[in-house]
């Protein structure tokens, strides 16, 4: 092996700028997909994580997936019966029997639970209207499903509890309307019920959405709000592992009828959003490793060509097709390996200068700087495929090297 | 001839019966050489002549084990060479054959030591430094001691050959196979090639096998075979 080697290793540098290039195309490769996997996958990672920390891992809602069946056609399933104009009772929106739901649920290891109802209302303040989503919760019970407590910026979640008119806002609604921890602002609901409240807490999770329009109240004051008294329209549930979330959800849901979603469902529309973007960087990366791979195809086929002289005298020596094969991978490879090395070290570099830049920009999320996923696990991706392609690559002359016939080209002279 | 007669007593190193080589991949069949029955022993520098295009190379060819007779037998070291695999010829090919041929076909990228030692390393019986050291006795013997860290571009014609010869030599093979191998030289370098070859069977016992177009040369070894139409006219056989 050491024999096929050292000729492979001669051959590598026999034609030094075809193998430049080739090695470049394989560094390029590799450095570009550790540099833009570490920024996708960071990116993702981070909202994932936001998203997990900052929202229950599991919510009840007072909805249902499909449109109830009708009694008619629920009791004869069998029969032809068409139902035309169905008006459907006007039902109170909120969540029945919700208190036997949440007996029920506190009975079952590793979760915490907190009723809500969500509603919608403006925050008067200075001459200015601004729509909240409004979350009447209990400070007690959303402290154990939720991060608000972590993310207040300003104030005590306590205070809530504290003070009967107490409303805590977004660090986005606070700079939108001026609002500052002691401030008096006017809740109108839409039922009309206005209320004035005091701010007693300001909070900031990163992601633009929540901190740009949430408030939070006590649950019984969002009740007064709504008009809804004594009535919930959110079971909000935190696991100690979240990867039970699609099947508890699932359990909830069969089992009391509600819709009920694990973090994955309510975010899957951002999910799909972030499958498009990996496909995208996925195949632009993997195109560039593909030409890699026709470089190192080139210069192994040109090599063969070049060296058939050398082919038929090994085998006249009594190398076998095997050596001649492997000597023609190993040159593939040798290239392979060392664009990989250089791409990786391409890669830590564009990630150090990736998280050396600093800004302030305001998408999904708020944040200050790329975060970066530095995971050795891209590096070993891009190598494995990096390599592979250029296995690939060489294996075709690398067999065509194998077949030649050594009369033949002795024949043809020099 | 220089009167050195071979020793019959002993078996052929390799011998051919009947054999036969047809190409059949062309639009017609081409028959390279026909019935071919001949013997060459220890100690023997035979020549192979005749006219172009009379089967010369291919009849070496297949005595070397790089190409296959459609018909006949090749016996090689008392081994039938036409039952064995391909794997047992390529180490037969490396065991018991050295190839010399009318170009050097060094690798260019290699010294003529590294060259030299290439079919030792594949043979993989010797160490490192016991390659080195059989690699230089070999350039010691002809006369290219200073050359072996020289790349090929670096030596002139005649000294490439030898190198070539010895690369030939390097697993001291029983038969030496040289096609044509004084073909670009002048005459100085190809009577020291010839040279080499009749002390190699001297000294060392080997059989050579030389194909050669000049016929002066050729009277100078042991046994001539000619070819004619890819059949032999004379010289097959070893005759007492």
């Amino acid at each position: 092996m050491r024999t096929q080697f050292a000729i492979a290793r001669a051959y590598v540098t026999s034609r030094p700028r075809q193998t430049l290039v080739s090695v470049l195309g394989v560094m390029m490769g590799v450095g570009f997909y550790v540099g833009i996997s570490a920024l996708m996958q960071g990116f993702q990672e981070d909202f994932v994580r936001r998203i997990v920390d900052i929202s229950p891992h599991v919510i009840i809602r007072d909805e249902f997936r499909l449109a109830p069946i009708q009694p008619v056609a629920d009791r004869n399933p069998a029969s032809t019966v068409e139902i035309r104009g169905v008006k459907p009772r006007d039902e109170p929106r909120g969540i029945r029997s919700a208190d036997a739901i949440l007996e029920a649920l506190a009975r079952e290891p590793g979760m915490a639970i907190a009723p809500t109802l969500l509603g919608q209302a403006f925050l008067r303040y200075g001459g200015k209207d601004t729509a909240v989503n409004l979350l009447g919760v209990e400070p007690e019970k959303e402290r154990r499903v939720s991060s608000l407590e972590r993310d207040l910026i300003d104030g005590k979640l306590d205070d809530l509890a504290e003070n009967a008119n107490g409303i805590i806002v977004g660090i986005g609604i606070a700079k939108k309307t001026g609002l500052v921890r002691g401030s008096n602002v006017s809740v109108v609901s839409g039922y009309g019920v206005t209320l004035q409240m005091k701010v007693v807490g300001i909070f900031e999770t990163g992601i633009v959405s929540l901190d740009d329009a949430q408030a939070y109240v006590h649950l019984k004051k969002n009740q007064v709000l709504q008009r809804r008294t004594d009535v919930v329209n959110q079971i909000r549930i935190r696991l100690t592992d979240i990867d039970r979330a699609d099947e508890v959800a699932r359990t909830i849901e069969a089992r009391h009828a509600y819709k009920t979603e694990s973090w994955r469902e309510s975010n899957q529309n951002i999910f799909g959003i972030f499958v498009i973007q990996n496909g995208i960087m996925y195949s632009t990366v993997g195109a560039i490793l593909v030409v890699s791979g026709f470089g190192i195809y080139n210069i192994v086929s040109t090599v063969v060509n070049e060296k058939r002289h050398d082919v038929a005298i090994l085998k006249s020596i009594g190398f076998s097709e095997t050596d001649i094969r492997r000597i023609f991978l190993m040159q593939g490879l040798i290239v392979g390996i060392i664009g990989t090395a250089l791409g990786w070290l391409l890669g830590f570099l564009l990630i150090q200068l990736l998280a050396s830049i600093r800004f302030d920009i305001q998408g999904m999320i708020r944040t200050q700087g790329f975060v970066l996923n530095r995971s050795i696990l891209s590096y070993a991706v891009a190598g494995g495929i990096a390599i592979a392609v250029s296995a690939l690559a060489a294996y075709l002359p690398a067999r065509k090297a194998a077949a030649l016939n050594p009369v033949d080209v002795i024949r043809g002279g020099a | 001839m220089d009167g050195h007669m071979p020793p019959r007593v002993r078996e052929p190193i390799v011998s051919l019966d009947g054999v036969t080589r047809i190409l059949t991949d062309g639009p017609a069949p081409v028959t390279l050489v026909a019935d071919i029955a001949m013997e060459v022993f220890p100690g023997e520098v035979v020549a192979v002549t005749g006219p172009s295009g009379s089967g010369k190379s291919s009849l070496i060819y297949l005595i070397g084990l790089l190409d296959e007779p459609t018909r006949g037998r090749i016996v090689l070291d008392g081994r039938d060479a036409t039952r064995a695999s391909r794997s047992e010829r390529e180490i037969m090919r490396l065991e018991k054959i050295g190839f010399v041929f009318q170009f050097h076909f060094l690798l260019p990228e290699f010294s003529a030591t590294d060259n030299i030692m290439l079919p030792m390393r594949k043979l993989g019986r010797l160490g490192e430094m016991a390659m080195r050291a059989r690699a230089a006795e070999l350039l010691g013997q002809f006369g290219l001691g200073a050359a072996g860290h020289k790349r090929p571009h670096q030596l002139s014609g005649g000294e490439r050959q030898r190198v070539a010869i010895a690369r030939a030599l390097a697993n001291d093979p029983l038969l030496v196979i040289a096609d044509e191998p004084t073909g670009n030289l002048d005459s100085r370098n190809s009577a020291i090639v010839f040279d080499m070859f009749r002390r190699l069977t001297r000294e060392q016992g080997k059989a050579v096998i030389v194909v050669t177009h000049d016929l002066d040369l050729a009277r100078t070894v042991d046994r001539q075979i000619r070819l004619v139409d890819g059949r032999v006219v004379d010289g097959g056989l070893a005759t007492a």
